[in-house]
């Protein structure tokens, strides 16, 4: 069933799959397809059969930038009514793991897009960059933000203000990508990544991305803090007694996500 | 649609033939330009198994055209814009390439073939590191590929003391696959070129990757690079039909797929 008009969804056994399907703009992203990303995964966050989203594009590119056409005559008083960016808010409140599968090109609102999942895999010849300068504008869905808080100041300045595009190399260099996998293996490579971490106990993986996540916007004393909560909170978890359990009985442990 | 360069494809093997015979097939900014885009459609056209460049008249190439040398010009803005493509182009070429050098392939010309993955000689062929008779250093991916096809040492040899490297020396150096008498020139370079037509062609380009890649990483990455590629040659049809053909005892019939 697909009731998106832009995107494509399926489940591959706990992991679910979202497809950017504007192929032929390179699935640059229009509102309507952000708020279809947006619902779907907020779907799949409250689904119980899924505990890996991983988000992809269908066609050459992950997606080549923000719908131009779209914003080109809007005003500052009508894009603060429109209020277009609460909706990326909501994916940075999302529990379970976002893998972005990257291939071809993830520019502007696509490499935010990117950015706001947890992992990122990309393809060998993937390229990324943030060339809204070049039009005489500026990231504005966390851009910023997310690329400075994941390779510091010094480098992000230098992407953001040229406007170049980073190859998947560069990017894994500098620790925005985790796999640079050959592009005919992308998607087998993310998915069978995704079904291992699929296994892994969910409540400790839900737990330790809200706690990672603290420590980006926390001092270390609050982050630890909130680290120590959420070890004491497993505690309450049946796999928590099933792991330990499992331990010393020197078998493989059954978790439940309970 | 081409004007410097002729491309043309017979046998499922593309010709890049440099084609500006009275300038010793020069390059210039838009020559620069024509083998990109060539290089690119070859790249993307699944009926091309094979890629051959050589030139017309009595040269391969003899390098920059020194014509459009001015002397206020940026020679590494030059590289950055007009070679640099070119050459990244060339690099990512996953199917065989073949230089055949049919005269004398000096400078950015020698550059050229370097990056190819055979060379074949004529017997009238030559290689000559012109760079440092005009004070610069060999450039266009030269002393990258240079070093990596006959060690160091000899490298340096070539570059700093530029003298003319006659066919039979460069076969001597390893540098190229065969020495091609002139009448038979066409015929042998065709025969090879389809020989290499007919390999798997995905193999042939994942060993390239793989050779590439092996210059970049440690051997752990390495190993996984490997992986990759093997999953992926193993996933063609002419991995399947390789397996068939041995247990049939019969020869192989590959079609790139």
């Amino acid at each position: 069933m697909n009731e998106f008009l832009h995107i494509q969804t399926r489940t591959e056994g706990m992991v679910a799959i979202i497809e950017l399907n504007r192929p032929h703009v390179l699935n640059a992203l229009n509102r309507p397809m952000v708020t279809e990303i947006v619902h779907a995964i907020e779907a799949y966050d409250r689904n119980d059969d899924v505990r890996v989203i991983v988000l992809t594009g269908k066609g050459r590119a992950f997606a080549a930038g923000a719908d131009i056409d779209e914003m080109a005559n809007d005003d500052p008083i009508t894009l603060d009514l429109l209020n277009q960016f609460a909706e990326w808010d909501r994916l940075a409140l999302i529990k379970k793991p976002m893998i972005a599968a990257v291939h071809g090109f993830a520019l502007g609102g696509g490499f935010e897009l990117a950015l706001c999942c947890d992992l990122l895999f990309a393809s060998e010849t993937a390229e990324f960059g943030f060339p809204e300068v070049n039009i005489g504008v500026m990231p504005g869905a966390g851009g910023t933000q997310r690329l400075t808080k994941l390779i510091g100041k010094t480098k992000a300045l230098e992407w953001l203000w040229t406007g170049e595009r980073m190859s998947a190399k560069t990017a894994y260099d500098l620790g925005i990508v985790n796999r640079l996998i050959a592009p005919e293996l992308l998607m087998e490579e993310t998915m069978t990544f995704a079904e291992k971490l699929a296994k892994q106990p969910p409540l400790s993986v839900r737990f330790i991305k809200e706690a990672v996540h603290k420590a980006v916007d926390y001092s270390l004393y609050e982050g630890m803090q909130f680290e120590r909560k959420n070890f004491y909170l497993l505690f309450a978890s049946a796999d928590q007694k099933e792991g330990m359990q499992a331990f010393i009985e020197k078998r493989k442990p059954k978790f439940q996500g309970k | 649609m081409y004007e410097t360069i002729r491309y043309d494809i017979r046998n499922q093997v593309a010709w890049l033939t440099l084609n500006r015979p009275d300038k010793l097939n020069a390059f210039t900014e838009q020559m620069n330009k024509e083998i990109t885009v060539a290089l690119k459609q070859a790249a993307n056209d699944e009926t091309v198994r094979c890629l051959v460049i050589t030139g017309t008249g009595r040269a391969f190439c003899s390098g920059e055209d020194l014509s459009g040398v001015t002397e206020d010009m940026d020679h590494g803005e030059v590289l950055r814009t007009r070679y640099a493509p070119m050459m990244k182009a060339l690099h990512s070429f996953e199917k065989p390439v073949v230089a055949a050098v049919n005269g004398v392939a000096a400078g950015a010309g020698m550059s050229l073939a370097l990056a190819c993955d055979f060379r074949l000689a004529s017997e009238k062929a030559s290689f000559v590191e012109a760079f440092i008779h005009v004070g610069l250093i060999p450039d266009a991916g030269n002393l990258y590929y240079l070093p990596r096809l006959i060690g160091h040492a000899k490298a340096l040899e070539l570059a700093v003391l530029g003298e003319k490297v006659t066919a039979q020396k460069a076969y001597e150096l390893g540098l190229v696959t065969a020495v091609i008498s002139e009448e038979a020139w066409e015929e042998e370079v065709a025969r090879f070129a389809e020989r290499l037509a007919n390999l798997p062609t995905k193999a042939v380009g994942l060993i390239k990757r793989c050779l590439r890649q092996s210059w970049e990483l440690s051997f752990t990455e390495y190993l996984e690079k490997e992986a990759f590629a093997q999953r992926i040659a193993g996933l063609t049809q002419d991995h399947r039909e390789g397996v068939r053909a041995f247990f049939e005892k019969r020869r192989a019939i590959f079609q790139g797929k």
